[in-house]
């Protein structure tokens, strides 16, 4: 499986201004890796659901912000 | 020719006074990569483009219409009952006192918009590489957007649109498949 976002460390100077955001992150959405959409993918259950995520199926649903980014660490 | 439905492509609701959000919202208005480009940019596109992708530029330069109403809708309701005084501090005076609540085609920097921002190069690649980049770019920008933002209604329209952006780039992506397949290609003996 993929994942949606991806990691860096950017060079920390011992004189930057501001406090360093340690970890950089950034979005790797489902589209970068489909190719073309397989046939016969699955729908979300309801006309609703799919309305709420703004697509017609799952795997082409990209979260924002990242879900899986820690509350108050900057990035 | 199109057909008008009276209603918006998803709902829009704002939650709280902050005509702030108005001044960043623009630029997805009329901005580079905002909506009207990139429904402008697409709409010229189907002419010159081979015909088994026209339809595909011709229902995502719509939609693009539709999410252009929709920022508009978020960005009226934003300013209509502010202040001068609340504009002011909002960083939107500028636009004020040449445009009063009037919603005009800059992006969030107060530049106007110009057709600069789209291209049309004529070769099929080049133009649908623009397009996913276009739709990359405008997925961006509704993060930055969103990461400024912190009315839950109004993220929640713009998660939509981000998504949007998600699937318009999904579209295009195999659209540069299809014109790259050589089924149809020319056999020379
Ligand atoms: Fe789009």
């Amino acid at each position: 499986m993929f994942t949606q976002y991806k990691y860096w460390e950017p060079y920390i100077s011992p004189y930057d201004p501001c406090k360093p955001i340690k970890v950089k992150s950034y979005a790797t959405p489902p589209q970068l890796y489909m190719g073309f959409q397989p046939y016969g993918l699955k729908q979300f259950n309801t006309p609703k659901e799919a309305l709420y995520h703004g697509t017609l199926w799952p795997q082409l649903y990209s979260p924002y912000p990242n879900p899986h980014k820690g509350g108050d660490q900057g990035e | 020719m199109w057909y008008y439905e009276k209603k918006l492509q998803y709902p829009v609701k704002v939650s709280t006074c902050n005509p702030m959000l108005a001044k960043f919202l623009i630029e997805q208005y009329g901005g580079a990569d905002g909506e009207l480009a990139a429904a402008l940019r697409y709409l010229n596109q189907r002419y010159t483009i081979p015909g088994k992708v026209v339809g595909l530029l011709n229902d995502i330069g719509t939609e693009e219409f539709a999410h252009l109403e929709m920022i508009a809708t978020m960005v009226y309701k934003l300013t209509k009952d502010a202040t001068p005084e609340q504009l002011k501090q909002a960083g939107i005076g500028e636009h004020f006192v040449d445009h009063d609540r009037a919603l005009f085609y800059h992006n969030a920097a107060g530049v106007p918009f110009t057709a600069t921002y789209i291209q049309a190069k004529g070769d099929p690649i080049a133009d649908l590489y623009e397009d996913i980049a276009a739709e990359e770019k405008a997925r961006a920008t509704y993060q930055w957007i969103i990461d400024m933002s912190d009315d839950p209604d109004l993220n929640d329209s713009l998660k939509f649109l981000r998504e949007r952006e998600v699937v318009h780039s999904q579209r295009f992506r195999e659209a540069v498949e299809i014109l790259k397949e050589d089924r149809d290609a020319k056999k020379i003996f």
